[in-house]
């Protein structure tokens, strides 16, 4: 199995080959009333690369991921993925991009009225209209089976645990193959060994499909697991950026405080 | 309804400490609040009435949801509709005949329950049911799944919620209300025969005869059709607070309910609108 550190090698030779980062984040403010959540951040994610973002509870993790997404608008700043601004598109515009997105919520967010198949299936039905239903069907138990779920077709969200819950919610993400996967906090409220599985089976998939990542955890074992970068957060700037080893060397105090704590 | 910027709007700033408000701030500041929370509401309603008509009339069309909808609004509420409808027209038909005879117009009982039911009683009782069953069912489906980021997840997959959430349930509610509207009458006409007739026994034939003589397009057609409004209502205003709730299970509870109180009070009020246009157009 390829670590972080090979994933990032690759990723170096993708840079000097000249290709463009997928997301490229610049100046991002975003504020809720008087309350500033980003204050100017800006970073990039090119393919193949996961970037852990990491930070205290409330200091505006989930809603740089949103803010990818497009499910906020910013109040400035640009969010470019591969090259389209998406910060200013109204809702109808943004299909197109969000077709190449795959978004793991916090809490799966799995939808409770269908079963674990047709949750799976949903974006299938309404973005590959050209497929046959046998080919849909297919193309279901294959993604429930890379995540290890394929015996649960049947089940209602409500019969299954939350890890197994995320593994849905990460199939139904990789639905129409897309370049970019977005997690939000994906070992939340698992127990430790849930949370490895997690991790490992994050990690296989991006092996598998070289997607252009960002994680957004607090959990710092996880960062270290699944991604080639780290972003720490705090009061709604980058207090540092870089690998894990960066982060140990650093002298700010913040993240010595984060890594001691952690 | 939601209420805030108060002081944008009033002008007013926050007391001094050891200052006590005066009585004009006391009684002024809550009226302020309410008118602005009012017009707040209103304009979010108008905002989110332009997206869903927006996405309504875009492909891809989400046929298959509309006929689910329908199938949800239309054929599930057909049961209690039948049932208050019957209800209804046996009340009339009880109420009518103690109150005709007092005039010696026993003759007349048939048309004054056909008419009755058809012109109001059907069409009102048949929008208020809808819209409690329904009308909480959808504020409270739509807040469940907003709570849980389940209409986040729609749009993060490049579906149009107002599209495939809101546009469907509105029209369904506006499709199914005539419809609906029709079997409650036909069920208030039948039990008022019914009532009737275990008093003083006359034929069905000859009930309905009497009670439609005399008939015209402008007496039925226009009062049941009104229901399609009120249909526009009850989905609009459901979907509405649905689709904003915030604050967990109290939020959904909050959601069903003002769902429910609210699209009643509209439809009533509406139907005093509706009523006065019908009486001058369809006259």
């Amino acid at each position: 199995m390829a670590t972080a550190s090979e994933i990032t090698t690759r990723h170096g030779q993708l840079e000097e080959a000249g290709s463009m980062p997928a997301i490229v984040v610049e100046k991002l403010f975003k504020s809720f009333g008087s309350q500033k959540v980003l204050n100017g951040i800006s970073l990039s994610v090119g393919r193949g690369e996961t970037l852990a973002v990491l930070g205290r509870s409330g200091t505006g993790k989930s809603v740089l991921l949103r803010i990818v997404i497009g499910l906020e608008k910013p109040d400035a700043g640009s969010v470019c993925i591969h090259g389209t601004d998406i910060a200013g598109l109204a809702l109808d515009q943004l299909g197109d991009t969000r077709k190449k997105m795959g978004f793991l919520f916090q809490h799966a967010a799995l939808y409770d009225s269908l079963t674990v198949a047709e949750n799976v299936a949903f974006p299938l039905e309404h973005h590959r209209r050209e497929m046959s239903q046998s080919q849909k069907n297919e193309r279901v138990k294959q993604l429930l089976s890379e995540v290890g779920m394929d015996g649960h077709l049947e089940k209602m969200p409500s019969d299954i645990s939350g890890g197994m819950q995320k593994r849905v919610g990460l199939a139904r993400a990789l639905a129409l193959e897309p370049d970019i996967l977005l997690l939000d906090e994906p070992t939340a409220g698992l127990d430790p060994i849930s949370s490895g599985e997690i991790n490992e089976l994050v990690l296989k998939l991006q092996q598998e499909h070289q997607m252009a990542s960002i994680v957004v955890t607090h959990d710092l074992h996880s960062a270290k697991t699944i991604a080639t970068r780290l972003a720490l957060l705090d009061k709604g700037n980058v207090v540092i950026e870089g690998n894990f080893e960066d982060l140990q060397q650093s002298h700010i105090e913040f993240v010595q405080e984060f890594l001691k704590q952690s | 309804m939601s209420s805030d910027g108060f002081s944008s709007v009033a002008g007013t700033s926050a007391p001094h400490s050891g200052r006590q408000p005066s009585l004009v701030s006391s009684v002024f500041e809550p009226v302020a609040k309410l008118v602005v929370g009012f017009f707040e509401w209103f304009g979010s309603l108008g905002i989110f009435s332009w997206q869903v008509m927006r996405a309504a009339v875009t492909p891809p069309f989400e046929w298959r949801e509309l006929i689910r909808q329908m199938d949800e609004v239309g054929s599930k509420s057909l049961p209690l509709v039948a049932m208050a409808g019957g209800a209804i027209g046996a009340v009339l038909s009880m109420e009518a005949r103690s109150s005709l005879s007092r005039f010696g117009a026993k003759s007349m009982q048939p048309s004054v329950i056909v008419y009755t039911v058809v012109l109001e009683m059907g069409p009102i009782i048949t929008a208020l049911v809808v819209s409690g069953r329904v009308g909480a069912g959808i504020g409270a489906e739509l807040a469940s799944m907003k709570v849980t980021e389940q209409i986040d997840a729609i749009e993060a997959s490049a579906i149009n919620p107002y599209r495939l959430l809101a546009a469907t349930r509105i029209m369904a509610c506006i499709l199914m209300l005539p419809l609906l509207t029709l079997a409650a009458d036909a069920c208030g006409v039948f039990m008022g025969w019914v009532t009737q007739t275990l008093v003083a026994p006359v034929s069905l034939r000859q009930f309905i005869n009497s009670g439609f003589s005399g008939a015209t397009f402008n007496n039925f057609v226009p009062p049941t059709f009104k229901t399609a409004v009120f249909g526009l209502i009850v989905g609009l205003i459901a979907c509405f607070q649905g689709m904003r709730t915030r604050g967990g299970a109290e939020g959904v509870g909050r959601a069903a309910t003002n769902s429910v109180v609210l699209s009643s009070l509209f439809v009533i009020l509406a139907d005093v609108v509706l009523v006065k246009f019908i009486l001058v157009f369809f006259p």
